[in-house]
This record gives C-alpha cells, structure tokens and sequence, in this order.
C-alpha cells in the first residue's frame, strides 16, 4: 500500500513540476518580444500573457516545494536545474520565429491549457484545484487573443495566410504532446487527481479545427505526436540557450536577491 | 510598546493600506485584504490574495502591511497568500470604484456575455474623463494585468479600464 501512495505523490512532484516547467518556458519565450512587438499594443498583450504563465509557473512551484518538503524555493527549480531536468513539453521551448509562429505556437497550446484548467478545477486535489480556478480565468483572455489572431492573419492577406500555412507545418508535430499522457500523468488519470486526456484530446481538436476553418486555413495533416518527450526531460538545443539566458544572474551569484 | 490588538483594530491599520500600483484605493476596497487572524501567541497572521496570479504588486504590498503594523507596534506577522476562492472584481468595494473612476480609470462594470467571445467587447464603459458611453477598446491587455486600454470616441481621450474579472 505504502510503495503505491509513494509512487503516486512521486507522479504527482514531476506532474506539477511538469506543468511549472512548460507554463515557465513559454513565459520566458513571450517574454523575448517585450520591446520587439510588431505594434506595441500586441508588445504588451504579450507581455501580460507572459507575466500571467510566470504567476501560475510560480503557484505550481510553490506547491512542488511542498510536495518534495526538502525546504527548496522557487528559484532552485527554476534557476538551478539543467535543461535534462526541465519537464516542459517541447512546443513551450520553440523559436518564436515570425509573429505568425509564436501566434500559432500558442494557439495550440492555448486550446490545451484553457480545457485543461477548466476539468483540473475539479479535480480532489486542492492545491491543483485552487491554482486551475485561479488561471482559468486569466486563460480565457489569452484563448481569445491567440484566436483572433489565428483568424485575422489567416484570413488576411495573401501574405499573412502563406506565413500562417507555414507555422501550422512547423508547429503541428509538437502540438499533441500535452495531451499525450506520461506514465506519471497515467497514474494521476487513474487516480482522478487528472481529468482523462482522451475526452481532452477530442475537445482540442474540435476547438483547434473550428478556429481554423473560420481563419479559412487547413488542419494539419499528420500525427501531432510526432515530436514528444519533453515532459520526460528530452528536449532540443533550444532549451539550452533559453535556460543559459534566463539563468545567468543566478548562475553567477547564487542566491542574489532584488 | 504594543500588546495584543483585537481583529477589529488590526484590520482598521490594514484598510488604510494602498495599493502600490493604484494609490488611491486601498487593499481592502480591492479585495485583496481576506482575512486577520490573531494567533494565541500574539502573532498577527494576514490573509491575502492575489488580484491575477502573476501581479507583481503582490510582494509591495506585503512589505506596506509589515510597515504598517510595525508603524503600530506589531511585529509578530504573518503573510499568507490564499488563491482560493480566487478573487474576481466583485470583491471590489463600491467606495473603491468611486474613487477609480474620480482618479481617471473606469471601474469595472458586469461584463456583458459576449466579452470572451471572439471579437467581443464590453459595451458602454464611461469615460472617466466626459463621462461618454461612446467608447472603444485599444487593447484587451493594458498597462497592468487588471487593466484593458479604451479610448472614447467624443473627447478622443484614451484611458484605463479596470477590466471586469470572473
């Protein structure tokens, strides 16, 4: 009995730390827009979206220092571990690209989080239900921006709708990895601390194929599970130079405070 | 030297605690300000949550609570952040949307249905400077979380919109 409780809160630690890592990444990554935004409303529309993943990054490391109950802070998860560590999904750490990239890259991972969050409010467990009420709410400001804008450029012009056909190539095969359930998310799901990725899967894919066709471009052919196992630690080059960057001040004087 | 306060007096010290970002309303009209506890051992536990997880006020303002109790001589406090039940704009007092609105920001209203629809916006927001009805949205996303950027269409003045939340 005791060895199955242990395994549980063991997938329970890497699943939070797993949704810290990608709502982090992802901020950090809008984060590299501030002051290059195409027109500054969009350069601060960014920047909220960014600093809204920061709070909830931060209120799910929060709880992981309490689930590991080592006596860590925040900043040791997010400073001082090492990209092989990091469990975020792979589609938070891609290039921003052009404008149309980082709108798609977090279209779909907005269609994820926004149904994710909405069943995770429910879930027994507390602390994810309290940090889920509270993003939630944010979220659907960010769904509604990500939209938008997947219809204005996608119905656009000639230009804007080719730039869009070629993000949704480049980002299709990282799209599905959030809601390709890890053997530690399974156990969660098993245990109704998670709500059940399949019913998610088909709800995305609903949310995805509706704003897409309203944007008159196509759904992607093609498994979106081609590129997975972030969540598990294996990531590309990129995360690398994004952890070098964000960690620096850290790395260089341990501990330094504002 | 102060001794034990009851609930009532501690919370008269926190009400007159601003918000950093907003000075001219205080924590309490924001809602931000859940709860005092006093513990046995005179420790004075304040209960606060945040208005959007990601408000950077949230570390200021647990500083102005510490120097405003120690102003009184209590210096047993504890800060604690509660998420749940998470905060919306109908915790904001109506005293403290008065006073948006006289310091130039439109208070938030109840939002109408379609505001997280696609391309939807809230409708008739006053302008806090004539008093117009006859606004537009700029930006869904303003200089703070909270906010949204308008602009009226009669005095052509563009100003914040403390953005109805729930």
């Amino acid at each position: 009995m005791e060895t199955a409780k242990n395994k549980t809160d063991q997938a329970l630690f890497n699943t939070v730390l797993s949704l810290a890592d990608s709502t982090l990444i992802l901020s950090h990554r809008l984060s590299e827009w501030c002051g290059h935004g195409p027109i500054i409303e969009q350069d601060i529309a960014m920047s909220n979206i960014a600093l809204d993943l920061i709070g909830e990054a931060r209120n799910f490391y929060d709880y992981a220092t309490k689930l590991e109950g080592a006596g860590k802070t925040e900043d040791d998860y997010a400073y001082f571990r090492e990209s092989k560590e990091y469990k975020n999904a792979l589609l938070c750490e891609q290039l921003n690209g052009d404008f149309a990239h980082t709108v798609v890259r977090q279209f779909f991972f907005d269609c994820w989080h926004i149904h994710f969050l909405d069943a995770l409010r429910n879930s027994p467990d507390e602390n994810l239900a309290a940090i889920a009420e509270k993003s939630y709410m944010e979220v659907s400001y960010h769904i509604k921006w990500s939209s938008e804008w997947v219809i204005r450029l996608g119905d656009g012009t000639e230009k804007s709708k080719q730039k869009m056909e070629t993000a949704l190539k480049a980002l299709w095969p990282f799209s599905g990895e959030l809601l390709e359930a890890t053997e530690d998310e399974k156990i969660l799901i098993a245990v109704g601390i998670l709500p059940d990725f399949e019913t998610l899967k088909t709800v995305w894919l609903e949310q995805v194929t509706t704003i897409l066709t309203r944007a008159t471009l196509e759904v992607p052919t093609g498994k979106n599970t081609a590129q997975t196992g972030g969540k598990t630690g294996r990531h590309s080059e990129y995360l690398s130079y994004l952890l070098a960057e964000m960690q620096s001040v850290q790395r260089a004087y341990p501990g330094l405070k504002w | 030297m102060m001794t034990t306060r009851d609930k009532s007096a501690v919370w008269e010290i926190l009400e007159r605690v601003c918000d950093p970002e907003i000075p001219v309303i205080t924590i309490a009209d924001l809602g931000v300000l859940r709860d005092v506890r006093i513990h046995e051992d005179g420790e004075v536990e304040v209960i606060i949550t945040p208005t959007y997880s990601g408000c950077p006020a949230m570390n200021m303002i647990a500083v102005e609570i510490r120097l405003a109790l120690k102003a009184e001589g209590i210096e047993k406090v504890k800060i604690t952040t509660q998420l749940s039940p998470a905060w919306t704009t109908d915790w904001f007092s109506e005293e403290g949307k008065k006073k948006l609105k006289q310091y130039g920001i439109a208070p938030p209203v109840d939002a109408s249905p379609h505001v997280r629809q696609l391309f939807g916006q809230e409708t008739g927001i006053e302008c806090p400077q004539c008093g117009s009805t006859h606004t537009q949205l700029l930006s869904q996303f303003g200089s703070t979380s909270c906010k949204a950027l308008y602009q009226c269409q009669d005095c052509k003045e563009p100003f914040d919109y403390f953005k109805c939340h729930r």
